[in-house]
């Protein structure tokens, strides 16, 4: 009988720690996927931050460096200038990208480094326990915006994304949900083509993934699902925000 | 050449190939030399980030891939780098991080001090560490220095600090550069460059398993103590008959020297002992000397902080006075005489 489905080769055998319903199985998944198909198992380093994907090493079976909270952008730099023909991504939260790292990513996007970011927006800190996010929206509760964010005392929410899109030096910026099985495929392809980009030397690629968080959310996965259509894709539209690359979908 | 250019161009020749900083007085010819220099090498990388942070946790992902790697700075630049600096430590990442001090707190001055040995030698950021710290005291040993740096990062996959100062790096003096720059940059084994023909590995500093960080403290305080034995280095100066030594480091040091000469032209029998590498403190040499002198004068630029390792290695022996110019007050040599001659007198040492 022909096998149609099976562990992605640079996924390692081992259970997620994650919760049911998290999204970050399914991206670390969907990479793993990616890496295979483009071959570049044994030159690919990863890059994974501190927070709920701190253990990303256990799942990805490539090289890997954990490292300072925020810091991915320019440790990712460093890599790839070090190493030019390394293929090198970073994995970075809300908290991680548009928070305490908003520095480290606007200036990788602005020097054009030939990289690849996925950053997770789940609106939350999720490891820490559910606290509020650069990425929380208004009216969610968390348990530092225990009365729901309030514009007028906890500020906006940012769109990262968008920001980046005005950057000269990033070539390709799209925002994608893994909350059903059609976005999930689209965000595979939006993945591919920032590993693409890479390898065709384009320079800085963002990918933004809406992730549920069900735990945090206290909603059931379903429900959490639901929720990125009706009220997250709503603030954070999912499509692309910059392609300067010239080219279509990576398949 | 200038203190900071003759970094530079030691960095280059033992074979720094990536290079990144932040401009802040009074390091900043060195980035420059680096920018003018580093970056036209084939394979070697310049980059001016958007802050000290920046620049060092691009340091760390150069040392990943196995390079030698640099960044540099001055005081409330440092203080940014700790956090990577402590993320390096856990990892056993080689790198070299330059400090051409200056005054503090804060935003402190732009002139020369040395109010970042407690920093320098105690770790600096979070978390059970060390780094090795070497503090020359002239140009031609700041080249020097530059290389070893890079020798005993690699070797002992540590984080070295090479503390200078304002005048150090901006003075101007003859050099000779020992070694020629490599053609192709040196590449450490063991860096993660993608797992071809081998398995993937990673690198971390995060377990939520205490026995296992537990583990990993043991390995770098063993790591550790096995540097303390074969790395510390000191000078002694006029020591050997001295009644009174003068014990100083870096800059401080090359003042006191003119000090200890004038004084002995005038009779007095000083001498002067100066750690090289700050951390391991040269303790068992220092106790040494207080076999055969009984007094010492510490002699630094800042409100006394060496003069904790300084009492701790004497263990009680020896009587020890303190003098020191904080806020990057340059003293002069006559001063340090004055000081000396003073001492000397009140001592009794004259009779």
């Amino acid at each position: 009988m022909e096998k149609i489905f099976t562990r992605p080769e640079s996924l390692k055998n081992a259970v997620f720690h994650y919760c049911p319903g998290c999204g970050h199985s399914i991206v670390h998944r969907l990479i793993c996927e990616i890496i295979d198909e483009l071959n570049i198992q044994d030159k690919t380093i990863g890059v994974p931050p501190p927070g709920c994907s701190v253990f990303a090493y256990y799942y990805f079976d490539v090289d890997m460096i954990e490292c300072p909270h925020g810091r991915g952008g320019a440790v990712a730099t460093g890599i790839k200038r070090a190493a030019p023909d390394s293929v090198v991504f970073t994995y970075q939260g809300d908290g991680d990208l548009s928070a305490i790292g908003t520095a480290e990513t606007i200036h990788a996007a602005a020097r054009g480094e030939n990289i690849t970011a996925v950053f997770i927006n789940n609106a939350v800190y999720g490891m820490t326990g559910g606290q509020m996010a650069p990425t929380t929206m208004q009216g969610m509760k968390t348990t530092t915006s225990p009365y729901g964010r309030d514009p007028e005392y906890e500020g906006h929410p940012i769109k990262m994304s968008e920001i980046i899109g005005q950057i000269e030096g990033a070539c390709y910026v799209e925002r994608v949900a893994v909350n059903t099985p059609a976005n999930i495929r689209k965000a595979k392809r939006a993945l591919k083509k920032a590993f693409m980009n890479q390898l065709e030397g384009k320079g800085y690629s963002l990918v933004e993934i809406l992730s549920p968080c069900p735990t945090n959310w206290k909603m059931s996965p379903v429900e959490s699902w639901k929720w990125v259509d009706e009220v997250m894709s709503k603030k954070f539209p999912l499509g692309i925000i910059k392609d300067t690359t010239g080219k279509t979908h990576a398949d | 050449m200038t203190g900071n250019a003759a970094i530079a161009e030691a960095a280059i020749r033992a074979g720094c190939q990536c290079y990144f900083g932040y401009p802040i007085t009074p390091q900043t010819e060195l980035a420059e030399y680096m920018a003018a220099n580093l970056s036209r090498r084939p394979g070697c990388t310049f980059i001016q980030a958007e802050s000290e942070i920046a620049a060092v946790n691009m340091v760390l992902g150069a040392s990943v891939t196995g390079a030698r790697a640099m960044t540099s700075s001055s005081s409330p630049g440092m203080s940014l780098k700790q956090e990577a600096i402590s993320y390096m430590a856990a990892s056993q990442l080689p790198a070299v991080i330059v400090n051409m001090s200056r005054g503090g707190p804060g935003l402190g001055s732009i002139a020369a001090a040395q109010s970042d040995y407690f920093q320098s030698t105690r770790g600096g950021g979070h978390g059970d560490y060390r780094t090795i710290v070497l503090a020359p005291s002239s140009v031609q040993e700041l080249a020097d220095e530059t290389h070893n740096a890079f020798e005993l990062a690699d070797k002992y996959s540590i984080p070295v600090i090479l503390l200078g100062d304002g005048m150090l790096g901006q003075m101007m003096e003859p050099v000779e550069f020992k070694h020629e720059a490599p053609e192709v940059p040196p590449v450490r084994q063991g860096g993660l460059r993608g797992a071809a023909g081998r398995p993937s590995r990673f690198i971390r500093s995060f377990t939520s398993n205490p026995d296992e960080l537990e583990e990993l403290n043991w390995s770098l305080y063993r790591r550790y103590q096995q540097i303390h034995e074969k790395e510390t280095r000191c000078e002694k100066f006029m020591t050997d008959d001295a009644q009174l030594i003068v014990i100083a480091f870096g800059i401080a040091a090359r003042i006191a020297r003119g000090a200890i000469t004038n004084a002995r032209a005038l009779g007095m029998n000083v001498g002067m002992f100066r750690p090289v590498t700050l951390w391991p403190f040269p303790k068992n040499q220092l106790k040494e000397l207080s076999k055969t002198a009984k007094y010492f004068l510490n002699f630094e630029m800042n409100m006394g902080q060496m003069i904790d390792d300084v009492k701790l290695s004497l263990e009680g022996n020896g009587d020890v006075t303190f003098y020191g110019r904080p806020g990057g007050v340059i003293p002069t040599s006559s001063e340090v005489l004055r000081v000396i001659t003073r001492l000397y007198y009140q001592k009794g040492l004259n009779s």
